[in-house]
């Protein structure tokens, strides 16, 4: 079923590219080129007619959404469209809301995360997440807060969290900041290296996916550029999911963008296609600045 | 500054009246009401500084004959006038750490049950329930205590108690058990201080940002993990605060403890055994004291008591301010 779905992905893909090629100069973001563009990778999370409510307020309707190994894909639309919402349910984070509800499924790989046997905490140790704001734990020094996914996982070597603690911490490209204070609280550092250190903390557990809930909105410039220049790199070995309301962000650093409207999934493509081509009227109005 | 300073300012027009609160550019009221404010609060110090001091003095015929003895002897004998703290002291201390060994860990449990775990409906109701336990006047716990609590624990609680100490050895459960012991007194403070415990617990836990809950859940923490990671870890300052109120509750308390504690002045590391607090023994021996003698030995008790207390609170303080300090590093 799935593999038909990305059969049928693939397809449209082609398709895409070569609409590209015909395609009218005027580009209105400037969107990165990425070296394998054009490479399919294969179906890593499928999203099928998910819905949620927050109580009787239904915040997501019926989304089917395919993410691929080893891209970054974007959700963008404006404020209250149900991206966070979406985002949380990769990683059954939506049901920890008291009151929530959700309905569909979801699927990594060939596993549904909702399946009754499946334990959410097992699914967030594979798909993990950062959040808008920074969150080390604050009693925690740096060193402990990269370690905890491992601790939580029962490992107590200290050579192999030595380890792991160094190549997270490299991983998130805040190792040579730290390397002399690992023993500082996490809490003192800067906001941007805060939520280097929380994308460290995800990595340092065995994750395939990891979902990032508007991790620069609290962030200033040159520590966003850091996190963007980051994502790249993590992208060699991750699957991404990242929530943003900074378009010009999802153009940076995606390969697939998902627009979200009243919590529907309005257009789901290439990023290139996307900010250049949209096939929906909406897309494009919020894309232009029209709305939003 | 001057109120008629306000009057001849007034661009040469008729003097009007000055209004008692003039909240015109002279900034008179300001002045006033920081001055007023000001005298309030330094006269709850001085009210403080008067009561020591009136004890001070109440107790110098005590300390003229006991001198420091007064503080290391267990002796209580008002007939002949030889007056010991120490079995009063022990008495009020001792039951304060039962009290504490058994509400902490109930008190602590129903908040993280009420913060984290209780689905959400029945958060507030039970709250409310736990907390109006503290409303409950202590002479009401002391006849509970008296005419329920210390009959069940001399019949089906001590007993067991007995047996476990006999089986590991421990020195601190010996029978008979006459139900009036230290043991029970600590019982029933554990459920007078199980209030505040819990209220202030409740609003330590849930002063946690949801973000470190969130964070943790998406490192694949279970619940437990994640209440241990996240929500004891950072409020353990407040906890200690929580602790340290309900402390200062437990060391003051009169009625309930008096009612069950047996009142003799002894001092036995038997938990069983009735024992004597510092409360007590004002409130049982102050309306019979006949000899000043016996009245200024009361005098300095209570005066210890309030050196006690304060000790603890401001210790309990620095400890606070110490591990705050510590967090914001």
């Amino acid at each position: 079923m799935i593999d038909e779905l990305a059969e049928k992905d693939k397809k449209k893909e082609k398709k895409k590219v070569e609409n590209q090629e015909h395609r009218g100069e005027a580009r209105k973001i400037e969107v990165a080129h990425h070296e394998n563009e054009g490479e399919q990778h294969s179906l890593k999370m499928k999203a099928e007619g998910v819905c949620a409510w927050f109580g009787t307020k239904q915040a997501l309707y019926d989304v089917n959404m395919a993410i691929y190994e080893k891209d970054v894909t974007a959700i963008i639309g404006p404020s209250g469209c149900g991206k966070s919402t979406l985002i949380r349910c990769f990683n059954r984070m939506h049901e920890t809301v008291p009151g929530s509800r959700f309905a569909g499924d979801i699927f990594l790989e060939k596993d549904s995360i909702f399946d009754p046997r499946m334990d959410p905490v097992v699914v967030r140790r594979r798909v993990g997440m950062v959040f808008q704001k920074p969150t080390p734990f604050p009693t925690l020094s740096i060193y402990d807060n990269v370690a905890i996914g491992l601790r939580l996982n029962g490992m107590r070597d200290k050579k192999v969290l030595d380890e792991v603690v160094e190549k997270s911490l490299r991983k998130a490209a805040l190792w040579e900041e730290v390397k002399d204070s690992l023993q500082k609280a996490g809490g003192a550092l800067s906001g941007g290296q805060q939520q280097r250190l929380c994308i460290a903390r995800a990595l340092a557990i065995e994750l395939e996916v990891l979902l990032m809930d508007e991790p620069c909105s609290a962030l200033d410039p040159i520590s966003t550029t850091k996190i963007e220049e980051l994502i790249h790199e993590l992208r060699q070995n991750y699957t991404i999911i990242i929530v943003t309301h900074n378009m010009q962000q999802a153009a940076r650093v995606s390969q697939r963008t998902a627009f979200m409207l009243n919590g529907k999934l309005i257009e789901y493509d290439a990023t290139e296609k996307m900010f250049t081509n949209p096939e929906n009227k909406l897309t494009e109005d919020y894309i232009t600045g029209r709305f939003g | 500054m001057n109120p008629s300073a306000e009057l001849t300012d007034n661009g040469g027009a008729k003097p009007r009246a000055l209004p008692l609160l003039s909240f015109g550019k002279s900034g008179f009221a300001d002045k006033f009401f920081q001055k007023l404010t000001a005298f309030f609060a330094f006269l709850i110090l001085f009210l403080a500084f008067l009561t020591a001091l009136t004890l001070w003095q109440a107790s110098a015929p005590t300390f003229h004959k006991m001198g420091w003895n007064f503080l290391t002897s267990s002796d209580w004998d008002p007939i002949n006038g030889i007056f010991g703290s120490v079995p009063f002291v022990y008495g009020t201390i001792v039951s304060s750490m039962v009290a504490l060994f058994i509400a902490v860990p109930f008190g602590l449990g129903i908040s993280l049950f009420l913060t984290e775990l209780a689905p959400m409906k029945m958060r507030d109701p039970v709250a409310f329930l736990v907390e109006i336990l503290a409303a409950i006047p202590s002479v009401v716990y002391g006849l509970w205590g008296i005419f329920l609590l210390a009959p069940f624990m001399r019949v089906h609680v001590d007993p067991v108690l007995e047996a476990l100490g006999g089986a590991l050895r421990l020195p601190f459960f010996k029978g008979p058990s006459t139900g009036l012991s230290l043991f029970t007194a600590g019982v029933i403070l554990s459920i007078m201080i199980l209030p505040t415990i819990t209220a202030i617990s409740r609003e330590v836990f849930e002063a946690v940002p949801n973000t470190y809950r969130e964070s943790a859940r998406a490192l694949g923490a279970t619940s437990w993990e994640t209440i241990l990671l996240s929500v004891l870890k950072p409020s353990r300052v407040g906890l200690l605060g929580a602790i340290m109120l309900a402390l200062g509750r437990a060391l003051g308390e009169t009625m309930a403890v008096t009612m069950v504690i047996g009142n003799t002045p002894q001092v036995s590391i038997n938990l069983l055994a009735p024992a004597h607090s510092m409360a007590s023994v004002i409130a049982n021996e102050f309306s019979e004291a006949v000899s000043d003698l016996h009245i200024s030995a009361l005098a300095e008790i209570g005066l210890l008591l309030m050196v006690i207390t304060l000790v603890l609170n401001i210790v309990a303080h620095l400890l606070v301010w110490a591990t705050a300090a510590k967090f914001q590093k």
